[in-house]
């Protein structure tokens, strides 16, 4: 159950890309972090929590063929590195897509998609992906 | 008290597949049965897709649209689905959750065949109404199975629409709302039963039929209407020929019902089906216009509705969200095989 505990953890930044800023030197982390590396002292107590932008752009991208199980179903299927609109990198899948109209630069928005399930009877992970927008 | 339509969001899965596809399979004539039902391709939902997705993506759209409306007001949200993916386990506190509604609210699934998602808009107007929350939510979404072969394998398809309830700033007054129920066995699917069973042609006079017409002529007798009063007209839709009859024998005209029937081009939605009608026409609607919606679920029941759009229309961001044209534009075909792979339908290995 220790899986399902983290899990529900990290749902406000696998449904929401909730991240944190540092109040010090202004730099936004996804998955948000407790401390900033730079600043490190000196962001203490200033850490804010963050909305990042769910809109943004292929930076780039690969197409994967050798899928883990829980991806069999949509396999071969395209993972991008995305810049959001302000400016925060995240790696996700691009999904809705036809492989040869993915283009690095094409505008993209976060969706909340299925990641995986724990077999037949377990729990449904649902996150963050991404899908063409104009 | 005005209670009506604050926002509204819609989402449909991007593929689609075609009957002829389907009949190809099955030594059938699907071009064919596809005319017969009015059906020219149906949406398929991706294997990453469920109610849960649908319904969220169809409350963000909603959200956007109102980007004055705080999502703490929110006190309920209630989706509606005869596909929730956990038998246990809320759909509707995943979406809340996902559009950062919670912790202060109610939340339940509601199940009514395909009128669960208008039974969720009529207790948000009671609890709107009565003043127990600023806001609610009423979501209908469904990614529906149909056997493969059978009838419901032409129709049954996936997407949903979303209401934010509430009585500032409506764009949408609803004027009067009022159901007729039955206990009427014609569709209905067995706990932990992968397909449902249908009543085959008692599907229609006594049940589809019979309680639409009902609900449309007491809400037409109670508000003192007559069809052509109405400059749209919504009606459930399995397919495209039930609605395109029902709304003839209640005497509106092909031309009332054109923006709500979505049926021909995306199949049956199920709970998806009226939310996602009416959402087309308000995506066409302007201020005074005045819209009737009769919903059906199987088992039985009719939902009916008397919505009249208001000025704030106007002032109503609905650029902030896809309209549904766009929503369905550029869809991608499927063959069987691809469709039945998504759709959970070959057994894999264990
Ligand atoms: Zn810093």
């Amino acid at each position: 159950m220790a899986g399902v505990a983290r899990e529900w953890r990290e749902i406000p930044g696998r449904y929401n890309l909730k991240g944190t800023k540092c109040g010090n030197c202004g730099k936004i982390f996804f998955p948000g972090r407790s401390f900033c590396p730079v600043c490190r002292r000196a962001s203490m107590g200033k850490m804010e929590d963050y909305d990042v932008c769910r809109t943004g752009k292929v930076f780039t991208f690969s197409v994967v063929h050798e899928a883990p199980e829980s991806n069999n179903l949509q396999k071969p299927y395209v993972v991008a590195m995305v810049q959001t609109d302000d400016g925060v990198m995240i790696t996700a899948q691009l999904v809705d897509v036809e492989f040869d109209k993915v283009q690095i630069g094409m505008p993209v928005k976060a969706v909340l998609r299925k990641l995986s399930t724990d077999g037949e009877s377990g729990i449904i992970r649902y996150g963050y992906k991404f899908v063409p927008c104009e | 008290m005005d209670v009506g339509i604050v926002s509204y969001g819609a989402y449909v899965p991007r593929y689609r597949i075609k009957p002829e596809e389907i009949g190809r399979i099955w030594g059938v004539d699907g071009k064919g049965m596809g005319k017969g039902l009015m059906i020219n391709q149906k949406s398929v939902p991706s294997p990453d897709e469920d109610v849960v997705t649908i319904a969220t993506e169809a409350a963000r759209n909603m959200m956007a649209r109102v980007p004055e409306v705080d999502p703490r007001d929110i006190g309920a949200i209630y989706v509606g689905s005869e596909s929730h993916p956990y038998a246990v386990k809320p759909t509707s506190t995943i979406v809340a959750e996902a559009i950062e509604a919670t912790p202060n609210m109610t939340a339940a699934d509601m199940e009514f065949a395909c009128k669960a998602g208008t039974a969720g808009i009529q207790v948000c107007m009671g609890l709107v109404g009565s003043g127990m929350v600023k806001y609610g939510v009423a979501i209908g979404a469904d990614t529906s199975q149909g056997a493969p072969g059978d009838a419901l394998e032409y129709s049954a398809s996936a997407g949903g629409a979303a209401y934010l309830i509430g009585s500032e700033k409506i764009i949408a007054k609803i004027n009067k709302t009022l159901s007729f129920t039955t206990d009427t066995p014609d569709f209905w699917r067995r706990e932990g039963q992968p397909y449902p069973k249908h009543g085959g042609r008692f599907t229609g006079e006594p049940a589809y039929f019979r309680h639409i017409t009902s609900a449309a002529k007491m809400m037409m007798e109670a508000v003192g209407t007559k069809p052509e009063d109405y400059d749209y007209a919504v009606f459930h839709q399995p397919n495209g020929k039930f609605p395109t009859r029902v709304a003839a024998q209640l005497g509106f005209t092909p031309e009332q019902i054109q923006y709500g029937l979505l049926t021909p081009e995306i199949g049956n939605t199920y709970s998806g089906a009226v939310p996602l009608g009416l959402a087309n026409v308000l995506d066409h609607a302007k201020p005074g216009d005045r819209i009737f919606v009769t919903s059906y679920g199987s088992g039985a029941g009719s939902d009916a509705f008397d919505i009249t759009v208001t000025d704030e229309m106007k002032n109503y961001k609905r650029d902030k969200a896809p309209v549904l044209e766009k929503v369905l534009a550029d869809p991608i075909y499927l063959d069987y095989g691809t469709y039945a792979k998504f759709k959970g339908k070959i057994v894999m290995p264990e």
